[in-house]
């Protein structure tokens, strides 16, 4: 039987959603086995209860200190350890980094931003804005995928895995760098872009008036994304930007508000599940993509929808 | 302070792109310079614009910017564009045996270059906007046992205590971080506005020296690099299938309601 580790995302004593996604992919491969890399590994492992793990291993240590570098050290040893079939990593920015890194260690292939993975460990990608599907396998080593968030509905199961814990010693060059402080993101009530089931999305046609955008948003529970124009005009924070440059998304439902619809901002949601436009111009590029498409004006559309939702809530 | 850049001449992304056996048909489309290494250059040209006595980069200023960027011949009109921003010079490393090298060969040759230079720092975009890996730099890192500062939106080089200073910048917030020299940085987009090159310095860009390599003169051996040591392989690349048509009508007074209900249909509100 296969046996596939994953790392467990977690910041603020929070396991990231995405991680129950890990654990389901692994779980359709083969034995789940989480990795948890915490000062306090408890308080993150008895978050695991509701995951489709069967084991789970501990590496205690102050892994906040050196960043990616010390945890993909310390993911490469438990892989020479325990000689897995393959590794999964959520897709962010520091996720791929960690990635890559045990990639270079242990001398294996690597494949990111995967959106499914299968009992052959062959992966789905979409890549070019969404305009081509690939699969590929990985032919060298211990298989290292990052897989994007929202690729599958986690499958919640109640269990007791049981624990091990790992002992690290971390190589010189893991501790070259020192994080000396670090600022959480401040969070609004609002869920994380990349992992929201909604995102609404506002453009240049929002001319810098995000309140319909955000109402909407609220209304439907969901994340505020942003146009690049509308990041560069400074009207919305860069780390909202969807697209090329900045985040990509795929919900179960993406709005798009008063944007066009360029290939760069399409790259970044392309593969949402479902998307509904709201445009002024009839001959925007959004409206041929969305499964839902309302030429006019947003400032008439968007109140108009998050009224309807908040009298149907009653 | 030695600097070097790795930058990528990358498929305009504004074109269509296609696959060609397996690979990114990169042939058939516009190049141009992969427009996130465009802040590691500026990035680069301001340490070394702080750090000088003339306040400018260049000759006079005792310290240097090497461009590193692998890619075919073509490559050099992405690296004249660098080169006429204010980069003293580049080293192209093109050789046919590197087609179809995917991220693990490309950092392998890329350290094997870098290794050789006795560099300080060595700069990225965050990502190529063809590829859009983003691991490229962390494995640089990894291959040179340096220490790695990536996602960097301010940068802080203390040449007296030779140390650099990052504000890391990601979804979870953000971090300082601090290494000494040498270190791998890269940088993200909101962290400078590139400056356009000035009439002077496309001027100076020509007379500078590319200077172009082969495979075996990084040491890296053929069969570590190119579509056939490729750690993974791609089985099948398909056209994603048209969505289907969706509904489009024009506001009538009635648009956002007529959205709410699509959205119940959908079971999405």
């Amino acid at each position: 039987m296969s046996t596939v580790i994953f790392l467990v995302d977690h910041a603020g004593g929070k396991v990231a959603k995405a991680t129950g996604e890990l654990a389901t992919f692994a779980k359709t491969i083969g034995e789940s086995v989480a990795i948890v890399f915490a000062a306090n590994p408890a308080e993150i492992v008895s978050q695991l209860n509701t995951f489709s793990v069967d084991k789970v291993i501990t590496a205690t240590g102050d892994w906040d200190k050196n960043g990616a570098a010390a945890i993909a050290d310390g993911l490469s040893q438990i892989i020479a350890a325990k000689k897995p079939n393959a590794l999964l990593i959520t897709s962010s920015a520091n996720g791929k980094e960690i990635a890559g890194r045990v990639a270079v260690i242990t001398n294996s292939g690597i494949i990111t931003d995967a959106i499914g993975v299968d009992k052959e460990l062959i992966t789905t990608q979409s890549v070019f804005g969404g305009s081509t599907t690939v699969h590929s396998v990985v032919t060298t080593g211990t298989p290292i995928i990052t897989l994007r968030a929202n690729s599958i509905e986690p499958v919640a199961t109640t269990s007791t895995p049981p624990v091990e814990e790992f002992a690290v010693t971390l190589s010189e060059a893991a501790k070259l760098a020192t994080i000396t402080s670090a600022t959480p993101v401040v969070k609004g009530g609002r869920p994380d872009l990349t992992e929201a089931a909604i995102v609404v999305s506002g453009g240049r046609g929002t001319n810098g008036d995000f309140k319909p955008v955000e109402e909407l948003a609220d209304a439907l529970g969901a994340a505020v994304g942003a146009s690049r124009a509308a990041t560069d005009a400074g009207w919305y924070p860069h780390s909202h930007q969807v697209g090329q440059t900045g985040k990509t998304v795929s919900p179960q439902l993406y709005v798009a508000a008063g944007i066009s619809g360029a290939i760069q901002h399409r790259a970044g949601m392309q593969t949402s599940k479902m998307i509904v436009a709201i445009n002024k111009d009839p001959e925007a590029p959004i409206l041929e993509l969305a499964d839902f498409a309302v030429v006019g004006d947003l400032f008439n559309v968007l109140p108009q929808a998050t009224a309807q939702i908040i009298a149907r809530k009653g | 302070m030695k600097i070097a850049i790795c930058i990528k001449q990358v498929p305009d992304s504004w074109a269509e792109k296609k696959m060609a056996a397996g690979v990114l048909d990169r042939a058939n489309v516009d190049a141009v310079l992969n427009d996130l290494d465009e802040y590691a250059v500026e990035e680069g040209l301001r340490i070394v614009e702080a750090n000088s006595p003339t306040k400018e980069a260049g000759e006079g200023s005792g310290h240097s910017i090497t461009l590193i960027s692998m890619g075919p011949e073509r490559a050099t009109e992405a690296i004249r564009k660098a080169l006429s921003m204010g980069a003293d010079d580049a080293i192209l490393i093109s050789d046919m045996a590197l087609a179809g090298s995917d991220a693990l060969a490309t950092s392998l040759v890329l350290a094997e270059v870098i290794k050789k230079g006795n560099y300080d720092l060595v700069l990225c975009g965050t990502e190529s906007t063809d590829a859009r890996m983003s691991v490229v730099p962390a494995m640089i890192a990894q291959r040179l046992a340096w220490a790695q500062l990536t996602f960097a939106g301010k940068v802080k080089v203390d040449l007296a205590a030779s140390s650099v200073e990052i504000e890391r910048v990601t979804e979870f917030g953000n971090q300082v971080m601090s290494a000494k020299f040498p270190a791998v940085l890269s940088v993200i987009e909101k962290i400078n506005e590139p400056r356009y090159p000035s009439f002077k310095g496309i001027m100076a860009a020509k007379k500078k020296t590319i200077t172009t390599i082969s495979l075996a003169d990084t040491g890296v051996a053929a069969s570590s690099v190119g579509s056939s040591a490729a750690w993974s392989a791609v089985k099948d690349a398909l056209p994603r299938p048209a969505r289907g048509a969706g509904v489009k009508f024009t506001d009538d007074g009635h648009g956002g309601e007529k959205l709410v209900e699509f959205l119940v249909e959908k079971r999405l509100a």
